[in-house]
């Protein structure tokens, strides 16, 4: 029988059949006291679980959650989306100003930009203390990736504001001189944001992987590659809404290659070996993943086929490419929640390499003493 | 393992790693749980002293716990688990009284319910006040009876941040709030914190928490406007029983083993320290325990690692990821200017 849990943000996974009614009390066996899981829906698969888990049960603090789960909210991942939007957008934008594609380039620079925006307006309103947020510009410290993501972000967004600016002037203002300048210096600028645009869009993989969290940690070698691809895969959507069909090639051969980058390794990270993986193949972050995974493929799929042609098509596929990648980022963003707010996701793991480390050691004595 | 940065393995001298010259030496807690009485004197002398708000008065069905884990406003948090089993060879002086079973089972049961529904699944508890929706109209425990005497423990232990070696909130906090002071201890500077929330998710042990009024990430000092006046922290100076003893660490550890041989050779083999290894996870803990079961019975991560152990490989597979976006979006653009 599993806990009521059901309830709870839509998981429907079937419970592993230890959150028993109060008869269940734990036995006096060999002196370990084996905590209940006190109803908690583990979300799990209870089959799968046994293989890869000796112990069926773990013990915990009243079933408490031993880590904090993330005090971020919506804003977090709705920042990973635009960050990664606006990075792939200016790189894209770059490529179809020097390739003679105006329409795109615009694209780019305005779209990136808009995101930019956006990312920093996210990023602000998230802080317990927004007014101090010029704080994160005291220092600057290797050791701490929103540190270096602050740096990043900084180098990076005079470039993309500049460009953006420069596409956006009133033709009245065009032919002045300050308006030629501004025009000339669209072009470096954009490139001087490109230089530090794939940093935007990776740096955000470690920022989520140098926590505790179980899954994002764990997750840590494929998190960057589903990252750039999803900002590629989005960036590519945006340009295949907004530009003429004619000069959104690149646009949609991107929209193909992110997507399969972002679809390899979000796969991958579904088949880690161990508990933790569980995080993200079951429950409501799975269906997100899921729904992105969907989104993804068919966007990628028409920026092949219809949307070379096909207005109406290119706009539909480069929605469900966006989509997508929302949903990717939102999918990462609650696995992670969901493992700390569950015990398990932190006992498992850690009491499974003791105990392994224990008999190791406990193996080497006896070796030695032998001798 | 690496060994060459600093970020992970046994370290000797934080302070002085953090830039401290001529710094005292590091201090610590060594909490031994097996003399803790629960009676919680450390708790409130932390409340006191720090002028830490309040955050919830309520039943939370958990034993004598209602503080339920440290938090942003509970900085030291004495747990208790009952437990249907012997104390070492000591004689509870049940076996005449008609005491029935730990109840707390039955009351757990009502309130992880309760406290699942919350959003942040009960870890807000000494954060902020939960509604548990107490009190219900069954009387707690009435499930049990005279029948069902049994031999019972318990076990207390009070929880405080552990002042890591390698401090996975320190290594994260973008702005420098966090910082080692030049006893070895942790810190938040509340004047500098933005309340980015990064050291919250970046500790290993659950332990600093932001104040959802204040915005603002709080935990234990380890007092350090008293350590700066040669005082011990208010928790160590109030209990009654020296369950929590501070001290320069290295006697802690030298104190900590002889209690944990003693305890060994009077027959009580579950004793165990937890935090007391330089070579763990974390290159050991500043404040370190004695603790009388698993650690994870206490609401402890088992074996924790410091996050930032893996750095190198996380910037490593980053960059790869970037630079085949770089290759990607120069390849899409590769049959030179477009077709007219
Ligand atoms: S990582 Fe956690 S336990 Fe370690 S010093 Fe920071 S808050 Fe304390
Ligand atoms: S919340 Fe405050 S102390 Fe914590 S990482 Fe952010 S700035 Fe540092």
């Amino acid at each position: 029988m599993s806990g009521d849990g059901t309830t709870d943000e839509g998981r429907t996974a079937p419970g592993d059949g230890a959150g028993g009614g109060p008869a269940g009390n734990p036995s006096h066996n060999g002196g370990k006291h084996r905590r209940r899981k006190y109803g908690r829906n583990r979300g799990d698969d209870g089959s799968r679980e046994e293989s890869m888990v000796p112990r069926a049960e773990f013990q915990s603090y009243y079933g408490r959650p031993v880590l904090k789960p993330p005090v971020w909210e919506w804003k977090i991942p709705a920042y990973l989306f635009t960050g990664g939007l606006s990075a792939a957008s200016t790189m894209l934008s770059v490529g179809a100003d020097l390739t003679g594609r105006p329409g795109l380039a615009r694209t780019g620079r305005v779209g990136g930009a808009a995101a930019l925006a956006a990312s920093m307006y996210l990023l602000v309103a998230d802080l317990g203390r927004p007014f101090r947020f010029h704080h994160m510009m005291r220092v600057a410290k290797p050791s701490s990736p929103m540190s270096v993501g602050t740096w990043i972000l900084i180098a990076y967004s005079p470039g993309s504001m500049l460009a953006a600016t420069a596409e956006l002037l009133p033709a009245s203002l065009r032919g002045t001189l300050p308006g030629r300048l501004l025009r000339f210096a669209a072009r470096p600028a954009g490139m001087s944001a490109a230089v530090f645009a794939p940093g935007v869009a990776s740096y955000t993989a470690v920022l989520l992987a140098q926590t505790a969290v179980p899954a994002w940690n764990d997750a840590h070698r494929e998190l960057p590659f589903v990252f750039t691809g999803s900002a590629a895969a989005s960036a590519a959507g945006l340009g295949m809404v907004c530009a003429p069909l004619e000069e959104a090639g690149p646009a949609r051969r991107l929209a193909a290659i992110g997507a399969a980058v972002e679809i390899v390794a979000s796969r991958m990270i579904d088949r880690r070996p161990g508990f933790v993986t569980t995080a993200y193949t079951t429950g409501h972050p799975h269906h997100l993943r899921k729904a992105s995974e969907y989104l993804t493929l068919g966007g990628a799929l028409t920026a092949l086929t219809l949307a070379r042609r096909s207005r109406v098509a290119a706009a539909v596929g480069g929605l469900a490419l966006m989509a997508g990648s929302v949903f990717q980022r939102f999918g990462v963003f609650e696995a992670g929640v969901h493992s700390t707010k569950d015990p398990a996701y932190v006992v498992k793991p850690q009491r499974e390499r003791l105990d392994a480390r224990k008999r190791e050691e406990a193996e080497r004595a006896a070796e030695a003493s032998q001798e | 393992m690496t060994r060459e940065n600093s970020f992970h393995g046994p370290l000797a001298d934080p302070a002085g790693e953090a830039g401290h010259e001529d710094h005292p030496p590091r201090m610590g807690f060594f909490t031994d749980t097996s003399v803790c009485i629960g009676c919680k004197a450390c708790e409130v002398a932390c409340k006191e002293w720090n002028a830490v708000p309040e955050d919830g008065i309520e039943l939370l069905g958990m034993s004598y716990d209602n503080t339920g884990s440290l938090g942003a406003s509970s900085w030291r948090h004495v747990a208790f688990i009952e437990q249907q089993r012997p104390l070492g060879h000591q004689d509870a002086g049940l076996t005449d009284l008609p005491v029935g079973p730990s109840s707390t089972e039955t009351t757990t049961e009502v309130v992880a319910e309760a406290l699942e529904a919350t959003e942040r699944g009960g870890a807000n508890l000494g954060t902020a006040p939960v509604d548990l929706g107490f009190p219900s109209f069954d009387l707690p425990g009435a499930g049990s009876g005279v029948e069902n005497r049994t031999q019972f423990r318990w076990l207390m232990s009070s929880d405080v941040c552990k002042h890591c070696t390698h401090a996975g909130c320190l290594d994260v906090c973008p702005t420098g709030a966090l910082f080692r002071t030049e006893f070895g201890t942790v810190v938040v500077q509340q004047d500098i914190c933005n309340g980015c929330g990064y050291c919250v998710s970046g500790c290993p042990y659950g332990v600093i928490d932001r104040r959802p009024d204040d915005g603002r990430a709080w935990k234990c000092t380890m007092c350090y406007d008293r350590l700066r006046a040669d005082m011990e922290p208010a928790c160590a100076k109030a209990c009654p029983t020296d369950s929590i003893q501070f001290g320069p660490l290295d006697e802690l550890r030298e104190r900590a083993d002889r209690r944990l041989a003693d305890l060994h050779a009077i027959g009580v083999s579950e004793a165990q320290l937890y935090g007391r290894d330089p070579e763990d996870g974390v290159g050991g803990d500043g404040a370190f325990f004695l603790l009388l079961d698993d650690p994870e019975v206490y609401g402890f991560p088992p074996d924790p690692v410091v996050p930032a152990r893996d750095i190198k490989s996380m910037w490593q597979h980053a960059g790869t990821a970037a630079a085949m976006m770089v290759a990607a979006s120069a390849a899409v653009f590769l049959g030179g200017r477009r077709r007219r």
